[in-house]
């Protein structure tokens, strides 16, 4: 295994896997990629869209796809080459709890350790017992644990052997939602706390919103749209499909609480927003959403109105979609993005332009962490 | 009026061959059934059938062909006279290979349907946390698989226990040697000692009645089904 040095901090997923799927229909996966060796790489899309092909492909569970893989300047597969999935320095998370039925956590917990071609790091191991809260369910069994709990001790299982790249195939999915909210914190935790890099299979784009550093969409086996998450959710041109949820994400800081009508000021490149107290300490980040349906445009600063949030912005973009009742308009608000979605009637109507300077009314803001 | 010594003799002897042919089906079987349960290859269905024909074969037409197969004529009769080890015709290692065959399917059908019920997904999950093949199947599909195991082992052991026609044709009756319970209860209805063979009889149905019984419990605990022919 050869390792050069310019693309130690890379992953690159070139993959070429046709499948027949059962009733005859062929699948045919074509990506090929370079992803970031750090944080959480997500890749959305529409069940039967690959996903998980893909995340099997890097694994090395598809014997037969063809391509070239490369983590962090280690060759995983090229031309013939192919490193079978069990000496991939590899963690997979499965959708649904798969952990072994005949071993209790802490022993599904050994079984990666003692197959690991490199020394246990006892602190390691209690950092991940401790990040995933599992200290107290090491002795039960998966048929003992709800369903949050066997999802928590598999990501511990997958993390104690210190893979290379961690590879998560929804793993939210077979949770309910009150599950859902509870493991959340520890996925966020695993990527503040590690510097493993993440790549989250979903098709939840509040998942998406929430956790990911770089986003991959796919849609029938090809890349329709890769790069940063802000860039990825503000770019009009290539739409995901998202429909009422399009939206966009920023990074902001928390300046001042108003105690009196439970709010906090946020300020982000772009202005300052005014957000419902969410407990979030003064000085702290926070990622916020902004979904282009709570965004309204004006030609003049309104004041006499209820929404509290109103950004000097100019139009970057607008995206008129042919027969269709709507369009999105991309807003320049310093160097951040937002996106409005207006009627083109009223888009009409104001005579918004390319390059013009506009008011935008931003009903909603929601914080995502 | 207790078993008689012959009676006795025929017990032992029985125990013998199945606990024997139990092991050696065990051992053979599980690799067997592990291949059939995760194999596409198109060999699978005619291996399948094969192993499943003592199923529906009279036991003398399996008997038979062994016979012949075993015999100073026959492929294994030759090879075995080569070795200088005579003929397995009429021998308890002849009674040895026909009941392999005859129980074959009650071995490897359990098995098989355990292995399938373990599934891809544990053994994929295991492969990311570096199992090999080989470590994959010792630590994660024998375990997973072990309630098969235990029906395997016992259907196998009474079905032995059980047989009577491919004992008849190929290993005849011979006292300590090929003369196993079945064959003993034959002899005694022959000689009109209706009595004796009533306690051999009886032994036999309470026997099997509670080795069904084992099996059918077991499959209740485990909530799925282990013999694919008992529905």
């Amino acid at each position: 295994m050869n390792v050069s040095n310019h693309t130690a901090n890379q992953i690159s997923v070139a993959i070429n896997h046709k499948l027949s799927e059962r009733g005859g229909r062929t699948f045919n996966l074509d990506v090929d990629l370079d992803l970031p060796a750090k944080g959480i790489t997500a890749v959305f899309g529409e069940s039967g869209s690959g996903k998980t092909t893909l995340l099997r492909c890097i694994a090395g569970l598809e014997t037969s796809s063809h391509g070239e893989i490369r983590v962090r300047g280690v060759v995983w597969q090229r031309e013939t080459d192919f490193i079978p999935c069990h000496q991939r320095r590899v963690g997979y998370v499965f959708q649904e709890s798969s952990l072994f039925p005949h071993l209790n956590v802490k022993k599904n917990i050994a079984f990666g350790i003692s197959r690991s071609p490199s020394q246990l790091d006892t602190e390691h191991y209690h950092e991940i017992i401790e990040l995933m809260g599992l200290a107290s369910l090491l002795q039960q069994y998966p048929d003992q644990l709800s369903g949050g709990e066997r999802q928590r001790a598999a990501i511990a299982r997958a993390l104690i052997i210190e893979p290379d790249l961690l590879l998560m195939d929804e793993p939210l999915a077979s949770l309910d939602m009150k599950r859902k909210q509870e493991i959340l914190p520890y996925l966020e935790s695993v990527h503040e706390k590690l510097d493993v890099p993440i790549i989250y299979v979903t098709h939840s784009i509040d998942e998406v919103a929430r956790l990911a550093d770089y986003l991959v969409v796919l849609e029938e086996g090809k890349v329709i749209a890769n790069g940063g998450l802000k860039e990825v959710l503000s770019n009009i041109e290539h739409p995901l499909h998202l429909g009422e949820e399009t939206g966009v994400v920023v990074e902001a800081e928390v300046r001042e609480r108003d105690s009196e009508w439970n709010l906090i000021r946020a300020t982000f490149e772009g202005g300052e927003l005014w957000i419902r107290d969410g407990g979030d300490e003064i000085g702290h980040n926070i990622r916020i959403r902004i979904l282009a349906r709570d965004v309204s445009l004006a030609l003049s600063e309104h004041t006499d109105t209820s929404i509290i949030n109103r950004l000097r912005v100019e139009v970057e973009k607008i995206q008129y979609v042919v027969g269709q009742s709507m369009l999105l308009v991309s807003l320049k608000a310093g160097n951040s993005t937002i996106i409005a979605r207006l009627s083109r009637r009223s888009a009409h109507h104001l005579n918004i332009n390319e390059g013009m300077e506009v008011w935008a009314q931003i009903k909603g803001v929601a914080i995502l962490r | 009026m207790g078993f008689s010594e012959a009676d006795i003799g025929a017990i032992l002897l029985t125990l013998r061959l199945a606990t024997t042919v139990t092991i050696l089906l065990l051992l053979f079987g599980a690799p067997l059934a592990w291949w059939l349960a995760r194999t596409s290859s198109r060999f699978k269905g005619p291996i399948g059938a094969l192993i499943a024909l003592p199923l529906v074969l009279p036991p003398t037409v399996l008997g038979f062909y062994l016979l012949l197969a075993l015999g100073p004529n026959g492929p294994i009769g030759q090879f075995t006279q080569s070795l200088g080890l005579g003929t397995f015709a009429f021998s308890y290692s002849g009674l040895v290979i026909g009941s392999i065959f005859y129980s074959l399917p009650f071995v490897v059908q359990p098995l098989q349907n355990a292995f399938d019920a373990v599934g891809e997904r544990p053994l994929e999950v295991a492969a990311t946390l570096g199992a090999g093949p080989v470590d994959r199947f010792f630590s994660i599909a024998l375990p997973l698989a072990k309630p098969g195991f235990f029906t395997a082992a016992v259907l196998g052991f009474a079905h032995t226990v059980g047989e009577f026609g491919v004992v008849l044709m190929i290993g005849g009756n011979i006292p300590g040697e090929t003369r196993v319970v079945s064959v003993q209860i034959y002899d005694h209805v022959e000689a009109l000692a209706y009595d004796q063979a009533n306690q051999l009889a009886l032994l036999m149905v309470v026997f099997s009645f509670l080795i069904l019984l084992s099996v059918y419990g077991m499959q209740k605990k485990s909530h799925r089904q282990v013999l694919r022919f008992s529905q």
